[in-house]
């Protein structure tokens, strides 16, 4: 029941990451030809233009929500194929234990960066 | 008690297709994509946190990260990502009992689920190899 249910939480985060990690990598990656097109702003790596989005609620929103789901499905992923390794109970505890620890604490990390930026606006 | 079988293979039950054909090999490489991905992003965070610092902090940290070996890098996550994300899109179809059929009794000519989402699977790796050339014009715009 657990285990359908984590899955089931995998897939769902797969469709956040899909629209969130989609307009992501069109900012991102679709920006220079864009640009290069006279459409947009600036280079999508350029401090101004990190910090112009950074300090936009959606923004800060959005990259939470993502930093959330993809890190969720990411280390769910590896602990599954960890898993498919026939390993003992115990080491099936301590990872799944050290993915959850990892896991929360790069949340909180990537959170008060995300909070953090966001607050700087005006400054 | 859950009943599992015995992975014998390892990690070579990974990578080998054996005689599963192009399904199997697009497994293997949505994990391996998704390993690279899992690489890349957990590096990802730290890299983009350095911007809690300001933007001289920033301006260097992407200073760094400026020469053409990090750009062949960060393409390769590009293809990595786009691989990964539109083959997923079949993967939760599939998984959802879209495009594979309905369930009935084998009749000549035999059709099973692999062969009936395999239609999806083609338009799946079109759509990803037309992402991966956008993305890659993008990245000679910008290293340009």
């Amino acid at each position: 029941m657990r285990e359908s249910k984590l899955w089931a939480w995998h897939i769902v985060t797969a469709a956040i990451i899909l629209v969130l990690l989609g307009l992501h990598m069109g900012v991102m990656h679709l920006g220079a030809i864009l640009h290069a097109l006279g459409i947009g702003a600036g280079h999508p790596t350029h401090a101004d233009e990190v910090f112009r989005r950074s300090q936009q609620l959606f923004f800060m929103v959005t990259y939470i929500l993502l930093l959330g789901a993809a890190l969720f499905h990411g280390l769910y992923g590896l602990r599954s194929m960890l898993f498919e390794l026939s390993l003992s109970k115990t080491a099936e505890k301590l990872i799944g234990g050290l993915c959850a620890v990892a896991g929360f604490a790069l949340f909180i990390y990537g959170g008060y960066v995300a909070v953090a930026v966001f607050r700087l606006k005006g400054v | 008690m859950q009943n599992k079988l015995k992975n014998n293979l390892g990690l070579l039950g990974w990578l080998s297709g054996g005689r599963y054909g192009a399904e199997r090999y697009a497994y293997a490489l949505h994990r391996l994509s998704g390993l690279g991905i899992l690489a890349y992003f957990l590096m990802h965070i730290f890299v983009t946190g350095s911007r809690v610092n300001g933007k001289a902090q920033w301006d260097q940290t992407m200073g760094f990260f400026s020469s053409p070996l990090f750009k062949i890098g960060e393409f390769m996550v590009y293809l990595a990502f786009a691989y990964h994300a539109i083959n997923g899109i079949r993967l939760i179809m599939v998984e959802l009992g879209y495009m594979v059929g309905r369930p009935g009794l084998p009749s000549f000519p035999y059709s099973y689920s692999t062969l009936r989402q395999r239609p999806l699977f083609v338009v799946v790796m079109v759509l990803a190899a037309v992402l991966m050339i956008i993305g890659g014009a993008d990245f000679y715009h910008m290293m340009r």
